[in-house]
């Protein structure tokens, strides 16, 4: 019987939280909801409370501006566990409980892969930082990272006419990004003339803890005296025992240099960087970039986290920029009416801290400068090239067979994210709308 | 470094001074197109050159490409101080500050001297580093080699005649490589002057120098001896050349392919010595005790933190990090154990299920609490200069030194630990309360106390364990979960309660592996050992080297 | 007779399944029939949610079938549920057909991206439900009978078969991770958007799915309790209690261990499949160990030993779980980790057992 009454008491609870909550979004009615959506517990956490904090340091900014159309703005910030599952159904939280205006938010592609049927069902919107292997385009997505035509090409080039390389390891953790990419970039070389035998693929697990034999191996690949590179979408964790194996069995980045494209300022602090100098990154901004705007955005970010050690990151840098455009066209729409905002997105223009100034894309990409930098003992980088101009993000790759007549345009007459240009035609599941 | 080391480049720019010297008016005909405008500037009215200060206080400023200028400039001039620039300047150890004319410092360790007048600075001049790019650093390492050849350092010469022959062998260095042949101490040197000498011959017009030539590099395992054939053997107009290049290309390849079978028995072999380290702490508490740590990973990464802990504790003892950690883990992790022993375990005796349970959740509040006081990020631990770089056997075999050490390291934990069961009385009674322990008690054995002791000893052993992982892999809160599957299966397929079978399936499963991943992958290659497990321990669920008696029975 | 078996000698059943029952009529009621600004309203959030949790509790159970009245620990009956979350979730990929993002009539989109010519034959006659269905039972349930013969056989019991069962799990995350497996590599399979002609997105669908979650759980529930209260279930229990004993009295131990093994896996296997079109995506994740010990604490949170107790713990846990990590995500991990060390030292019979321990206090 006491059963009966735990449950009684149970249920008057959950009442009693309902109403709190419901009194709270009654309060809330004042503000405009920015929802927070990335991992703060769990294996991703390592990576994406970053882009929590960054968020919530842009949103004080914007607040100490006098918010956004006269209201304050307001971040709900939920944590989806590094679980990917729990990413839809967080998603779901912001969009229905919370009624937020806009998510930031994922790391992985396999959490956007996870959000996407939720926010397009819900009609919302989000803003997804990480570089990304692209052939997606959604109209409630907006990808400021770099898509494979704003890292991966410019980097091999940069490779290639640059250092003469002319033998490839493709290196890479298996899932979908490094799978992706090399087979952009597989293809990008072949077309370039790059024989088979001159590229070598390689795959490891997540994690991955014993290079020893994969080094060998790209040292005795490497050795044939045509000069020859590793691109590397390593991610994460296995990134320090692969640089570490490399110094250890004695490949310096003047035999063969790495170019990553996973590994950033917050990955190399992380990092004894003895070994890793001369290596290289390809991103779309550098911590060591000497800019005003950058300045000032490390200056803030330092008082905002109180700590002058920590760094500042590429997808910090994604974040800026989608959060300053998402203000713009909200003030250009007048409205926080997500149709409209998305319509309005289109076309803005923000500065970007590497002194240039981004525009959102009809395919709902960015352009981005493309910069390669050395890694320095610091943990630092250096840029050694950089693109004279922005480069458009491109949603479908030309060099894969399935896509290479997609375009994405999600302005009319087209509106549409995967659409033919040889057979005129919208296809896949927009086909039927 | 002691005031020696620190006079042997001046001893080597003279030599290279002495060289320049002859050799200076045949160097512009001789060297590549891109010392052209070397040359240019060397024919230039030295009127109008800047003078060699000038010329170190451009390299504080300017873009790359203008450094990269300067660096050629600066390497026709005949000043002493350069070798000391050039090396500092290629280990990143020159500053600069932005005044006019900016101060150019060489920083040795923690000490700063101005890079021209040779005083001592204050470190209050807000100095910079000077950014070098790759390039920059290959071309200032092709100087540097040029000035090492004479260098004390057997590793430096070999370095230095191997650019040699990658940058290719001509009439000049040639000669130079006879002079330096004649006083080189070192076989492996000498070996590489002689394939150096073969690769130019190889492109001599004589067809009976290049045949021996051919000969000589038959016994080079060389990869520019093994290049030079190749391109021989593949586009020679003369067929007997070609011929008798595929012979000596085939002669090496056999002799590669027994080194690469050598070096795979390394990889393999120290593979299995991690695998070692991660499970013989569990070999203790589980084989031993038969309890089920989960939280065994979480002990190793607490080990791996002391490490890190250490590091930041003695900034200037890096060097000794590892042999201070490795006693502060062992410690630290050995309380911990016993306070978890304690604290959970001693409760559960008798219901290994529930340990499991418990020790698990353990688990997850260590790592969360690492989490909370030193934040999800990963920690950086460097590594001692020991331990870094590798024993170069011959040019297509080396072993890195973090792998032998670790193999000996992990050799010697186990020898140690079979030392303190075999014995030591706490060893004694160990076995004996794992054994009988209503006996043991009986005759007058603490058993509270020894369990708490064996389980102290196990989680210490896993704490080492931890340092020497953290040379290998990251240090964060996930280090411990990577391990502790591996580590339970090693146990179980060894053979519990038997550290002998724990040492032979540490190192077939490492061999195993290794030899699989060339074909499988390494993706493939793990799960197939892993279903191989599955299956051997279902045919035979007492592991390698199943315990008989009485204290096999459960 | 029955009846009286399998619910009303079982209050403590009773009461829970009734709360099932009410939950699978009240929750789509309120949500469907009701408009959002009413104060009773269910969002399809929360519908979403509870369905979820329903998956979790038929798992929970299928573990604690095992665990608690066989004594057999699985520390892989995550794998179960995945593969079977895998059967459903590929029968709901072949339903896409020319809809993914390049519009190929039969490759799903990773396929099209590793540049494959045709369909795995292992993905053929996945576009029939009741081949998939078929599937999902099948697939595991071999796996599962193939592991425990040769396990229960060889008298793998206790510690090593948890060990082995967590080594079968990770062994197939890293297989599935792999790209080459074709089924999506670490993205897994997502993006659905029809089951059985009903549109995915639709509140109506979802609330159906609520619904067959629910009934699956009252029947997977009853044929538990069948089994238990069956002469089969004791000899089980005394299998639990003392195996040499209950060979000894010639019953065939390892054949009774095996069939309720299969069953098990069957079970979460069923599970899985309703779990995978309620969340929108099954990945290799899923597989990882550590989702597998997490469910048997459910089952010692809840009770081992009752069934109902399982019910109770997978509820409870994940509803602390959802709660946490939305006001305290830095705390989750501290309190998981603390109710393992709790539970398994001061509570052995989980939640159900302090019921019943104030009850008896009460009583006297």
């Amino acid at each position: 019987m006491k059963l009966k009454n735990l449950v009684k008491k149970a249920g008057a609870l959950g009442v009693a939280c309902s109403m709190a909550l419901g009194a709270l979004s009654v309060q809330a009615e004042e503000t405009i909801k920015v929802g927070v959506l990335h991992s703060l517990s769990g294996t991703m956490a390592i990576s994406e409370t970053t882009l929590k904090d960054t968020m919530l340091m842009l949103i004080e900014e914007q607040n100490k501006k006098g918010g956004l159309l006269g209201k304050k703005l307001e971040a709900v910030v939920v944590d989806p566990a590094s679980n990917w599952p729990l990413f839809a159904e967080r998603t779901r939280e912001l969009l229905e409980q919370h009624h937020v205006n806009a998510i930031f938010g994922c790391w992985t592609s396999v959490s956007r892969k996870s959000v996407l049927p939720v926010i397009e069902e819900l009609n919302g919107m989000l803003f997804y930082p990480v570089q990304y292997e692209g052939e997606e385009s959604s109209r409630n997505v907006f990808y400021t990272g770099a898509a494979p035509n704003q890292q991966a090409i410019p980097a091999v080039d940069y490779l290639k006419d640059e250092l003469g390389v002319e033998r490839w390891v493709l290196a890479g953790t298996d899932y979908v990004y490094p799978r992706t990419t090399n087979r952009i970039l597989e293809a990008y070389l072949k077309a370039a003339g790059v024989a088979e035998e001159d590229i070598m693929i390689n795959y490891t697990p997540f994690g991955h803890s014993d290079w020893q034999n994969i080094v060998a191996e790209i040292k005795r690949f490497g050795s044939t005296g045509k000069k020859t590179a590793v691109v590397s979408t390593i991610n994460g964790d296995a990134n320090v025992p692969f640089y570490r194996e490399l110094g250890n069995q004695g490949v310096s980045a003047e035999d063969i240099p790495v170019v990553a494209f996973s590994v950033g300022e917050e990955e190399l602090s992380g990092i004894d960087t003895g070994p890793l100098v001369g290596h290289m990154a390809a991103w779309n901004y550098f911590m060591s970039e000497d800019t005003p705007e950058n300045e000032a955005f490390i200056k803030t970010w330092h008082q905002f986290i109180g700590d002058e050690k920590r760094v500042t990151n590429d997808p910090m840098e994604a974040h800026y920029i989608g959060f300053n455009m998402w203000v713009k066209a909200v003030e250009k729409a007048g409205t926080t009416d997500t149709d409209k905002v998305i319509d309005a997105m289109v076309g803005v223009e923000v500065p970007n801290l590497t002194g240039g100034t981004s525009k959102m894309l009809p395919n709902h990409h960015i352009t981005k400068p493309v910069l390669i930098g050395e890694i320095q003992d610091d943990g630092q980088f250096l840029t050694v090239s950089s693109t004279d101009e922005l480069v458009p993000g491109d949603a479908w790759s030309n060099y894969l067979e399935g896509s290479k007549d997609l375009i994405s345009d999600w302005t009319a007459p087209i509106s549409c994210g995967n659409y033919n240009t040889k057979t005129k035609t919208c296809v896949g599941a927009q086909a039927e709308q | 470094m002691n005031p020696l080391c620190r006079i042997t480049p001046r001893h080597t720019l003279h030599a290279l001074l002495l060289w320049l010297i002859c050799l200076s008016p045949l160097q512009v005909s001789a060297q590549t197109p891109e010392s052209e405008p070397d040359a240019q500037s060397a024919a230039a009215p030295t009127t109008a050159q800047p003078s060699f200060e000038q010329l170190v206080q451009q390299l504080a400023g300017g873009s790359l490409r203008e450094r990269a200028a300067t660096v050629k400039q600066l390497s026709s001039q005949r000043d002493e101080r350069l070798a000391d620039i050039f090396n500092a300047l290629v280990a990143g150890d020159l500053l600069a500050n932005k005044e006019k004319p900016p101060t150019i410092a060489i920083r040795e360790g923690e000490k700063l001297t101005d890079a021209l007048t040779g005083t001592d600075l204050t470190g209050t001049e807000r100095l910079r580093r000077i950014p070098v790019n790759n390039g920059l650093r290959t071309q200032l390492r092709g100087q540097v080699a040029q000035l090492n050849l004479s260098h004390p350092n057997t590793d430096k010469r070999y370095a230095a005649v191997q650019r040699f022959i990658r940058d290719g062998v001509d009439e000049e260095t040639a000669s130079l490589l006879r002079a330096h042949q004649e006083v080189e101490e070192s076989g492996r040197v000498q070996d590489a002057i002689t394939t150096a000498l073969a690769v130019f011959q190889l492109q001599s017009g004589d067809r009976e120098i290049r045949l021996a030539a051919i000969d000589e590099l038959s016994g080079s395992l060389e990869q520019e001896a093994r290049n030079a054939l190749r391109g021989i053997a593949e586009n020679d107009a003369d067929a007997e050349l070609r011929a008798a290049a595929t012979e000596a290309i085939e002669s090496i390849q056999g002799r590669i392919s027994f080194y690469r079978f050598v070096e795979n028995l390394f990889f393999g072999l120290s593979l299995g010595s991690v695998l070692l380290l991660a499970a013989i702490g569990l070999a203790i508490t589980f084989g031993v005790m038969g309890v089920i740590n989960m939280a065994h990973g979480e002990l190793i990464m607490i080990g791996a933190y002391t490490t890190w802990g250490v590091q930041v504790l003695f900034p200037d003892l890096i060097e000794w990090s590892l042999l201070i950690a490795v006693p502060a883990a062992f410690l630290i992790t050995a309380l911990v154990g016993i306070a978890i022993e304690r604290g959970v375990i001693r409760f559960l005796y008798g219901r290994p299920l529930e340990t499991l349970l418990a020790t698990f959740g353990l688990s997850l509040v260590l790592q969360q609490a690492v989490r909370t006081l030193f934040s999800p990020l990963n920690r950086s631990v460097s590594s001692p200069e020991w331990i870094s770089g590798a024993l170069n056997i011959n040019p297509v075999l080396s072993i890195t030194y973090t792998r032998l050490y670790i193999l000996i390291f992990g050799l010697m934990v186990f020898f140690a630990l079979m030392l303190v069961m075999k014995r030591t009385t706490l060893g004694l009674k160990v076995r004996a309360v794992s054994q009988n322990r209503a006996m043991a008690r009986a005759v007058g054995v603490r058993s509270s106390w020894v369990d708490a002791l064996t389980f102290g000893l196990g989680s210490g052993v896993a704490g080492v364990a931890g340092v020497a992982l953290s040379q290998l892999t990251n240090v964060g809160p996930n280090l411990g979960q990577a391990y502790i599957i591996d580590s339970f299966m090693v146990v179980v397929f060894g053979g519990v309660g038997n550290l002998w079978g724990t040492l032979v399936s540490a190192m077939s499963l490492g061999l195993i592996n290794n030899f699989l991943e060339p074909y499988a992958g390494a993706m493939l290659a793990k799960v197939l050992v892993l279903i191989m497990l599955i299956l051997f321990i279902q045919k035979k669920p007492k592991g390698l080297f199943p315990q008989k008696g009485r204290a096999a029975a459960d | 007779m029955l009846t009286q078996r399998l619910l009303l000698s079982d209050r403590g059943g009773m009461l829970v399944l009734g709360l099932v029952v009410l939950m699978a009529i009240i929750v789509p009621i309120c949500n469907l029939a009701l408009p959002s600004s009413s104060p009773f309203y269910i969002s399809n959030f929360t519908v979403g949610l509870l369905g979820k949790f329903l998956c979790f509790a038929l798992l929970a159970l299928s573990v604690d079938l095992i665990w608690g009245y066989a004594g057999i620990l699985s520390l892989g009956h995550g794998a179960f549920f995945t593969l079977g979350g895998y059967g459903m979730g590929m029968y709901l990929m072949r339903q896409i057909g020319d809809r993914g993002v390049y519009g190929h009539p039969e490759l799903m989109d990773f396929m099209v991206v590793l540049n494959w010519e045709e369909l795995p034959w292992y993905w053929q006659g996945f576009d029939m439900f009741w081949f998939a269905m078929l599937m999902v039972l099948l697939v595991p349930g071999l796996l599962a009978l193939a592991f425990g013969w040769l396990a229960f056989r060889s008298r793998v019991t206790g510690v090593y078969f948890a060990i082995i069962t967590q080594a079968l799990t990770y062994a197939l995350m890293l297989a599935f991770f792999r790209n080459e497996m074709g089924f999506g590599g670490n993205n897994g399979l997502n993006d659905f958007k029809e089951i059985l002609g009903f549109d995915l997105a639709e509140k109506a669908t979802r609330a159906g799915l609520f619904v067959a979650s629910a009934i699956s759980l009252v029947l997977g529930y009853l044929a538990c309790r069948y089994i238990v209260t069956s002469r089969a279930g004791r000899v089980i229990v005394s299998i639990r209690d003392a195996e040499s004993r209950t060979r000894f009295c010639g019953y065939q131990v390892e054949s009774y261990k095996l069939w309720l093994f299969v069953f098990s896996a069957m079970l979460a296997a069923v599970a899985g499949a309703l779990y995978v079109p309620q969340v929108g995506i099954i990945n290799p994740g899923e597989f990882a160990p550590l989702n597998s010990i997490e469910m048997v604490v459910w089952v010692a949170t809840g009770g081992r030993g009752t069934l109902f107790g399982a019910i109770v713990g997978a509820f409870s846990v994940n509803y602390a779980k959802t709660f946490f990590t939305t006001y305290s995500p830095e705390t989750w991990l501290f309190i998981l980790g603390g109710l393992f060390v709790l539970v398994t030292l001061l509570l052995p019979n989980g939640i159900v057992g302090l019921f019943d321990r104030f009850r008896r206090k009460g009583d006297k």
